[in-house]
């Protein structure tokens, strides 16, 4: 089944990254380009982004960085610390939280929200402090703990990490969740 | 901890693909389409000329480029900091003076930015001025000959990069440094007492409104953080300043982190009018420094460089008034002032917000004293007070603002690479377009004055990747050309560029192109070394040295046969070109030489030194392409030994050689 899936989904996607060029008509409509996303580049080290999609368990972080239009945001130079919120970790939210935050209408809160997960700068373990802050995206805090080797923020734990291109990513067992604005 | 790692080939290639197809197919936004019209907009016909010279910095290459708009076709590169072989800048003797510093001959640097000179807020026409990173320096490049005329070291700055903005009359140009280091008599200290031992200066250096010669008016002692950029007041805030700051948290290890802690750094509003009132009242004190000042004098066409010794300083912590500091969200980068200078366009780089100072509020807020506190002796401004008002949610890493005729402003965001558009006043977001990729800086023509041209926004992106056919790892800096004179922002060009462009101005092709040189008028020409005419060539010794009085005119060099030459021996070739025709330059290359070739232009003399490290014959020759007998300009050096009898002889057209007939 895989076998015949993948070479269907890579034709597909070849057909449609093709510029559509028209030689006839003069006035030719074009999209100028694709985000860096869309780079063709299986050499170079993944960003941020594609190893967050490349993980089974963050399909719903790529979801809401799709939704948001972040892909891209993310695979620009950076340098971002990115804190991924695993599966589990949405599901750990209230009922109908991620679909709720998955409506158009909720852009504004999904991007608050994603960006309070990112921060520009890569902060490795080692620079990682307890109780350091590191001012988000979304021009929040979070907070850095780091105890008998245990690293969170925020509360939530840090389960792994891994080296992007572009940045770094902690996978975290929760969601971080803005302060309430006053 | 155990690091994740997260490779499964499957899952991995199903993803890829899928990402692929989501980009791929992703339905294009109205604002994200090229118009079958767009190559025409940008479209100049051969024969026909550009609308607007486009002076773009060459960041790395330390040079300034001249590019035409809307066609982005390449005209010229301006050698400013960096030696040019190509055209002999900083490898002749004449150009050499002009990359000396205090640190002695400093062959390259790092120009970021670029200033017009002004009158009245608009632009003139006369100077483009651009600053060294690096070695702190600005220079000043003459618009009639698009050559780098001046060159003024700033002391006591670690790297000047909030530089060379301007005031609206030309007045001044600023020279904020990057980083703060000590300075004084004892400069050999910890590099953690950077709290105690660390200042920022700012240079305000001042520009001869006729021959716009520089001169470091004044420097401001300021605490130790870093200047990032900067503009002038205009209009009702002529006679200030502001300034971005960063690092306010005077780190200085691993700033990647350590300069972010706060929420807010500063800008640096700075009132230059009543630090001349401190000045004019005796209230400067004169301090040591070493600095070289380099001017080029265009009768003799040669640099001549001046070691200072001496620069007049204030201490606006002592002196008050002169500087206020407003907070401003995070790690500001622009700093700029839209045309009717009521509004101060702050740009925290890490920040999702622009916030807008007014003019008018901050002024009422100094006259109230609505101060939060102090920092370093300077009252500190309250953020509110201050604010006109915050462009929510604009994208994310506003770098840049530059200004339309129309009350808009456009903004750069190098983390979500795209370019802005919202209303100045009422801060409402109009329009949004991509860059790919990556973009610094971009520019409107005439967007820093007080009457922008309009008509287009130019990108300057960081990063290209697949925009232009691969060139191994390092690919060519990209420029993108938008056409903003209707509501909508339409890309209608992509234009590679040399250098890695930093910030550029753009100015009507009417203010420069009537005053460009065509040529040097002969007569004119005071070279100590010139040879106004093939009668007055020669070769005389002095000593070591041999100096070669020669010309260069379609189609020989005269002497084009030198003997007597030997080994030890100094040869100078002065190369006069004699032609009064524009558009004729000759060119002048030795064999063996250890620097470059020099570009002489018509009437110009240029020096080539040459030491040559064996005997023999040397040829030389014209490497301009001058004539359908350019091929055959060209000569010979005879080099003989140390001890040798040779005499110095030199002609050009003498046949010696009559019973063969050589030569005839």
């Amino acid at each position: 089944m895989k076998k015949v899936f993948l070479p269907m989904l890579a034709m597909l996607a070849f057909s449609c990254s093709q510029p559509t060029t028209n030689t006839e008509t003069e006035a030719v409509a074009e999209a100028p380009g694709a985000g860096q996303s869309a780079v063709k580049d299986d050499v170079s080290q993944q960003d941020v982004v594609r190893i967050a999609v490349n993980s089974p368990d963050h399909t719903t972080l790529v979801t809401a960085l799709k939704t948001a239009e972040y892909v891209d945001v993310l695979s620009n130079a950076g340098p971002f610390t990115v804190f991924a919120p695993t599966n589990a970790a949405f599901e750990k939210l209230p009922a109908g939280t991620v679909e709720g935050l998955l409506k158009p209408e909720s852009r504004d809160a999904l991007r608050n929200i994603l960006e309070y997960h990112v921060y520009v700068g890569v902060v490795t373990e080692g620079m990682m402090q307890d109780g350091m802050t590191l001012n988000q995206v979304n021009l929040d805090n979070v907070k850095i703990g780091k105890k008998d080797g245990k690293l969170t923020v925020n509360g939530a734990n840090v389960l792994g990490s891994a080296r992007g291109s572009n940045g770094i990513v902690y996978i975290i067992d929760a969601v971080l969740l803005p302060p309430e604005k006053k | 901890m155990k690091t994740y790692t997260i490779h499964r080939v499957l899952s991995v290639l199903v993803v890829l693909a899928t990402i692929v197809l989501w980009q791929g197919c992703k339905p294009k936004a109205p604002g994200s389409i090229i118009n079958g019209d767009a190559a025409s907009q940008a479209y100049v016909a051969p024969g026909k000329y550009d609308e607007f010279y486009n002076v773009v910095s060459g960041g790395f290459n330390g040079q300034m480029s001249i590019y035409g708009l809307p066609s982005g076709r390449l005209f010229r590169i301006i050698p400013v900091f960096s030696q040019f072989p190509e055209n002999g800048w900083g490898y002749s003797e004449e150009t050499k003076p002009m990359l000396n510093t205090s640190h002695g001959f400093v062959p390259w640097d790092d120009l970021h930015h670029i200033s017009l000179s002004l009158t009245k807020g608009e632009h003139d026409g006369r100077w483009a001025f651009g600053n060294a990173n690096n070695t702190p320096r600005v220079a000043r490049v003459d618009m009639k000959t698009f050559k780098t005329v001046e060159i003024l070291e700033l002391p006591n700055s670690g790297g000047n990069h909030s530089s060379p903005f301007i005031t609206e009359n030309s007045e001044y140009i600023v020279a904020g440094t990057r980083f703060s280091v000590p300075v004084g008599d004892n400069t050999d200290v910890p590099i953690s007492s950077f709290k105690e031992n660390f200042k920022g200066y700012i240079s305000f250096i001042s520009v001869d409104p006729t021959d716009g010669e520089m001169k470091i008016a004044f420097q401001l002692k300021t605490p130790g953080v870093s200047f990032d950029l900067a503009r002038a007041g205009k209009g009702p805030s002529h006679g200030w300043f502001f300034f971005s700051t960063y690092n306010t948290e005077q780190a200085y290890t691993l700033l990647e982190v350590n300069a972010s802690q706060k929420d807010k750094d500063f800008i640096m509003a700075v009132n230059w009018k009543k630090a001349e009132e401190y000045i004019k009242a005796g209230k400067g004190t004169t301090a040591k420094a070493k600095y070289a000042h380099n001017v080029w004098d265009e009768s003799t066409h040669t640099g001549v460089s001046t070691i200072m010794d001496e620069v007049l300083q204030l201490d606006p912590a002592e002196l008050k008034d002169i500087i206020y500091f407003i907070p401003c969200p995070k790690s500001p980068h622009g700093c700029d002032t839209d045309p009717t200078g009521e509004y101060i366009v702050g740009s925290g780089k890490l920040a999702a917000l622009i916030p807008v100072f007014s003019f008018a509020k901050i002024q009422a807020a100094i006259a109230n004293k609505e101060f939060e506190g102090e920092f370093a002796g300077i009252p500190v401004i309250k953020y509110e007070a201050a604010l006109h008002g915050e462009v929510k949610k604009p994208g994310l890493g506003p770098l840049h603002t530059e200004f339309d005729n129309n009350g808009n402003a456009y903004t750069s965001f190098f983390v979500s690479s795209e370019i802005v558009k919202w209303n100045v006043k009422t801060l409402e977001i109009l329009d949004r377009v991509p860059t790919y990729y990556s973009i610094g800086h971009l520019s409107v023509p005439g967007g820093p004055t007080t009457k922008p041209h309009g008509k287009y926004v130019v990108a300057y992106n960081k990063i290209t990747k697949d925009r232009y056919l691969p060139t191994g790892p390092e690919l060519t800096q990209s420029a993108q050309l938008y056409d903003i004179s209707g509501d909508k922002m339409k890309l209608i060009l992509d234009f590679p560029t040399t250098g890695e462009p930093h910030y550029a101005e753009s100015i009507p092709a009417s203010l420069v192109m009537p005053n460009s040189t065509k040529i040097y008028k002969i007569e004119d020409n005071k070279h100590p070394y010139a040879s106004l005419g093939e009668g007055m060539t020669k070769v005389e010794r002095k000593g070591k040295e041999v100096h070669v009085y020669m010309t260069a005119i379609r189609s020989h060099l005269t002497p084009d046969n030198i003997e007597g030459v030997k080994l030890g021996d100094e040869v100078f070739f002065h190369v006069t070109n004699l032609e009064q025709d524009w558009d004729v330059p000759h060119g002048f290359a030795v064999k063996g030489a250890n620097n470059a070739e020099i570009l002489v232009m018509p009437g110009e003399t240029q020096t080539l030194k040459w030491k040559p490290l064996s005997t023999g014959i040397f040829p030389f020759y014209c490497t301009d392409f001058c004539s359908a007998l350019h091929q055959e300009m060209q000569g010979y050096i005879r080099v003989s030994p140390a001890g040798s009898k040779v005499p110095l002889k030199f002609s050009t057209g003498k046949i010696e050689d009559q019973a063969s007939g050589a030569g005839q």
